[in-house]
């Protein structure tokens, strides 16, 4: 077996960037507002969307060349992880993806017309899934030359807040070979974005159908397609990674509450060990879950993803999942009765983790790629 | 000892020496399992060896050389002896098994002992002369240890000392005892009525009888004590003290600026130790490690150890840990020792038929080391409190939950 990369660190804007996040998620996003935002039609608050932007944090990897910051992904990690302790959605995910892919593709036009725009606030997404299947690497949806012009065909699955997005970041195969092209939302026909029903209430995405949009030529991304199409999937399983851990010590510090005041047989049952030993499963699984995160933190501020940066994206997501997993579910059954209801928040968790060990791959599909990575 | 922090170019020189002398004088494989752990040692073949290396590696100048040189260190810099630990760790030498004296007696000698203390013991502790051993848990008060009942009654000049204490590792070959026994059994609150003892092994009712463990070896004893007298001067910390003393001694072991002399304490056994070894096994009728089911589970023991690396370094950072400050510490012991019970346990499951061999057929794999090594690790789910004892300190010290 190779030698493990160790590196983990939090750098002082990591620092700076972990402290405001606390506090903006923690006054933007207290329960109530989640709960109010979970029957609205966009899923977010096109208010703290914009403070988000004005915030600077969709162009934390950005470059300064292009109105960013350029500190990195790895900057975004902190930002993600207390959104997700505070379960605030927003589109900020996808969109970091698709600023993330222009930079990669070095398109110097394409990043010049967009970067701006996206870090000012505009929403982007990604449109790379066909199916359920994370691990397909045949891409069905085509785009064809059309006059000077490219038509695609094909649709696409689990579109994040497609009906919101200005712009779309497609994969489609170009004359036989994975390309990745941007599609504006004024380039999709009549009823192309159909809302999917979200297990995470918290989260909108949609089944797009892109077939019959054309856009010009110059809307393919240069650079090798295949290879950036790897990097966003990791890159993606580790922001999924960052903000599923802030989710579980969510859940983790709801449970360990009502343990705490929840009296039966005369006793606080958060003092029977049943309840106790299990809770400290999850601490330890939130625990590495956040170790797994900075460390692929740490490594993915490099310029390209290496085996080191991969194998860190990867647990990170497989642990990560699990973790969620197993704390929500413990969530719902230590609060008894009351866990089974929509009232309780414990809902909202479960939920999350069921949505969440799916994007950008579960924990199975990343250690069948880490046992190729680790023990060949 | 000197608080002059070294340079890292002296750091760096020191280790180069020291990776040097090791180059040399690691010990040739013996021929026979050495213990990975000073709870292991079980014949007398394994002492003399593991006596005999701790005696070199401190005659060449490489244990507790921090601790003054009056006494047999060296008077330096805590960083130093750190330094070496890296060394012993890379060069995967043997253990310095004399770890209750290392770690325990040795540094609260220094700390809190008197001058006649620190002349008749510390040398005798780092030379491997003097073996060491820890009487704490009794036949019936183990995890409930504050309520330890072994008698000790001040009589004039000495304490008569009654009751049994158990589990005792190395009892039979050590010369002194780092023992808890009641000096007043009214006192309102368990604790106060302990005390802490520096005793000896040998002398009139004081007797050990070995106890085989599951691996079917020996290594550790009952002692009991029959109306034994021991000097009153063996009394550290003061009448009462001893279960603040007790709790005082689990703080050197967090490395040499804490004060533990270093050495090897145990030798890791590590996932890749295992991968390494099962190559050659088959499973239905292909190679062990093309079976997906195999490879799933190993990677989980790799994640599962990589994040122990990971959460070692991840404590340094404060703004990591502001959540729940004291969490990677106080879990350490939990996640570390369950881990390698896991691991341990799988290496023994993967190996199809051999794992149903056992050390002393030479058919096993590396001699049965897995098979031993998976029943040794209860030691650190057993030993030093519990896993359940762990899971109720970090439930109720780090989530604030409710006693049991
Ligand atoms: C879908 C559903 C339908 C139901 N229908 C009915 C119905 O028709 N009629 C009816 O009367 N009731 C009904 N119930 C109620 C059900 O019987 C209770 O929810 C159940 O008895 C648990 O009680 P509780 O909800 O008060 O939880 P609590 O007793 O408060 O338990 C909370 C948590 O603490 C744990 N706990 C409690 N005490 C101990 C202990 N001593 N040791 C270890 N752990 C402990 C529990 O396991 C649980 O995880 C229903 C519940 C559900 C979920
Ligand atoms: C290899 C080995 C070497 C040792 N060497 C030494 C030594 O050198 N000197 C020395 O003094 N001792 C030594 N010990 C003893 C060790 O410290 C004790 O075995 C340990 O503290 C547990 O005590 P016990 O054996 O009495 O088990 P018990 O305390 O009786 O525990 C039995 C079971 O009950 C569980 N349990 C107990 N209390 C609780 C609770 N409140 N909540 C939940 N679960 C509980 C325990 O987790 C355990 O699973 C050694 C032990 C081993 C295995």
């Amino acid at each position: 077996m190779k030698k493990s990369n160790m590196a983990i660190g939090l750098s002082e804007e990591q620092g700076m960037l972990l402290d405001t996040a606390r506090e903006f998620c923690r006054d933007r996003s207290a329960i109530p507002a989640v709960r109010a935002l979970l029957q609205s039609e966009s899923g977010f608050d096109a208010q703290v969307w914009q403070e988000i932007a004005e915030l600077g944090w969709l162009g934390v990897a950005v470059s300064e060349a292009h109105g960013g910051s350029g500190l990195g992904m790895g900057s975004a990690i902190p930002i993600v992880e207390c959104m997700g302790k505070r379960l605030l959605s927003t589109p900020y995910i996808t969109t970091l993806l698709v600023a993330e892919a222009l930079q990669r593709a070095q398109s110097h036009a394409l990043c010049e017309r967009h970067l701006p725009a996206i870090v000012g606030g505009q929403i982007a997404t990604l449109a790379l899934l066909e199916s359920e299947d994370w691990g397909e690497e045949t891409i069905e949806l085509t785009a064809s030359d059309a006059g000077g012009d490219l038509q695609l065909a094909g649709s696409k699955t689990q579109v994040a807040y497609a009906a919101q997005a200005e712009l779309f970041l497609v994969s489609a195969t170009y004359q036989n070979e994975a390309r990745l092209l941007l599609v504006p939302a004024s380039a999709l026909g009549e009823g192309a974005v159909r809302r999917q029903t979200n297990i995470d209430e918290t989260r909108r995405s949609s089944r797009v159908d892109f077939t019959g949009a054309t856009v010009s030529s110059d809307h393919l991304l240069s650079g090798d397609a295949a290879a950036i199409i790897r990097d966003l999937r990791l890159l993606g399983a580790l922001l999924y990674a960052a903000e599923a851990a802030g989710s579980t010590a969510a859940c983790m510090d709801l449970t360990v509450d009502y343990l705490k005041t929840r009296k039966q047989f005369g006793h606080l049952i958060g003092s029977y060990q049943s309840l106790k030993h299990p809770m400290v499963e999850v601490l330890c699984d939130m625990d590495n879950a956040r170790s797994f995160v900075y460390h692929a933190a740490t490594l993915v501020s490099e310029a390209s993803l290496d085996e080191d940066a991969e194998s860190a994206c990867r647990m990170a997501k497989a642990q990560a999942s699990e973790a969620l997993k197993f704390a929500a579910d413990r969530a719902v059954q230590f609060h008894g009765g009351m866990g089974f209801t929509y009232e309780c928040d414990a809902q909202l968790y479960i939920r999350r983790a069921q949505w969440s060990q799916q994007a950008f791959g579960d924990a199975y599909h990343h250690r069948k790629r880490l046992a190729s990575l680790l023990l060949d | 000892m000197s608080d002059h922090a070294p340079s890292a170019s002296e750091l760096a020189d020191f280790r180069a020496e020291v990776s040097g002398w090791l180059e040399e004088h690691n010990p040739a494989d013996p021929g026979f399992l050495l213990p990975q752990t000073f709870m292991e040692v079980g014949s007398d073949q394994q002492l003399d060896f593991l006596r005999e290396w701790q005696h070199k590696l401190w005659s060449a100048g490489y244990l507790g050389v921090h601790w003054p040189e009056q006494y047999g260190g060296r008077g330096m810099h805590p960083a130093f002896q750190n330094e070496i630990n890296r060394e012993l760790r890379r060069h995967r030498t043997p253990i310095t098994f004399n770890v209750i004296g290392l770690g325990w007696a040795g540094p609260l000698i220094l700390d809190i002992g008197t001058e006649e203390d620190k002349a008749k013991y510390i040398k005798g502790i780092l030379s491997a002369e003097d073996i060491w051993c820890q009487g704490f848990s009794e036949p019936d008060h183990g995890s409930d240890l504050g309520n330890a009942q072994t008698r000790a009654v001040r009589d004039g000049d000495d304490y008569i000392v009654n009751g049994s204490k158990i589990w005792t590792t190395m009892g039979n070959y050590a010369k002194y005892m780092i023992l808890l026994a009641r000096t007043d059994p009214t006192t309102k609150r368990k604790y106060d009525g302990l005390s802490f003892f520096l005793s000896p092994m040998h002398g009139t009712g004081i007797d050990t009888r070995p106890i085989q463990k599951i691996t079917g070896e020996y290594g550790f004893t009952e002692t009991f004590f029959t109306d034994a007298r021991i000097p009153a001067s063996c009394l550290i910390g003061g009448e009462g003290n001893g279960w603040r003393v007790a709790m005082q001694t689990l703080q050197y072991e967090r490395g040499a600026a804490a004060g533990a002399a270093g050495g090897q304490v145990q030798v890791r056994v590590s996932i890749a130790d295992l991968i390494d070894e099962v190559r050659s096994v088959k499973r239905d009728g292909a190679p062990l490690l093309e079976d997906p089911v195999v490879r799933d589970r190993l990677v989980q023991l790799i994640m599962d150890e990589k994040a122990l690396g990971l959460a070692d370094k991840r404590s340094t950072l404060g703004d990591l840990n502001s959540d729940y400050p004291m969490s990677l510490l106080l879990s350490y012991k939990l996640r570390v020792s369950e881990y390698q019970r896991r691991m341990r346990q799988y290496g023994l499951e993967i190996q199809g038929g051999l794992g149903g061999l056992y050390v002393g057929d030479e058919d096993t794999i590396a001699g049965g080391f897995w098979q031993r090594a998976y029943f040794n690790n209860f030691a650190t789910t057993i030993g030093g409190g519990t896993s359940q004892i762990q899971c109720n300190i970090i439930g109720e010290q780090v989530l604030g939950l409710p006693k049991s």
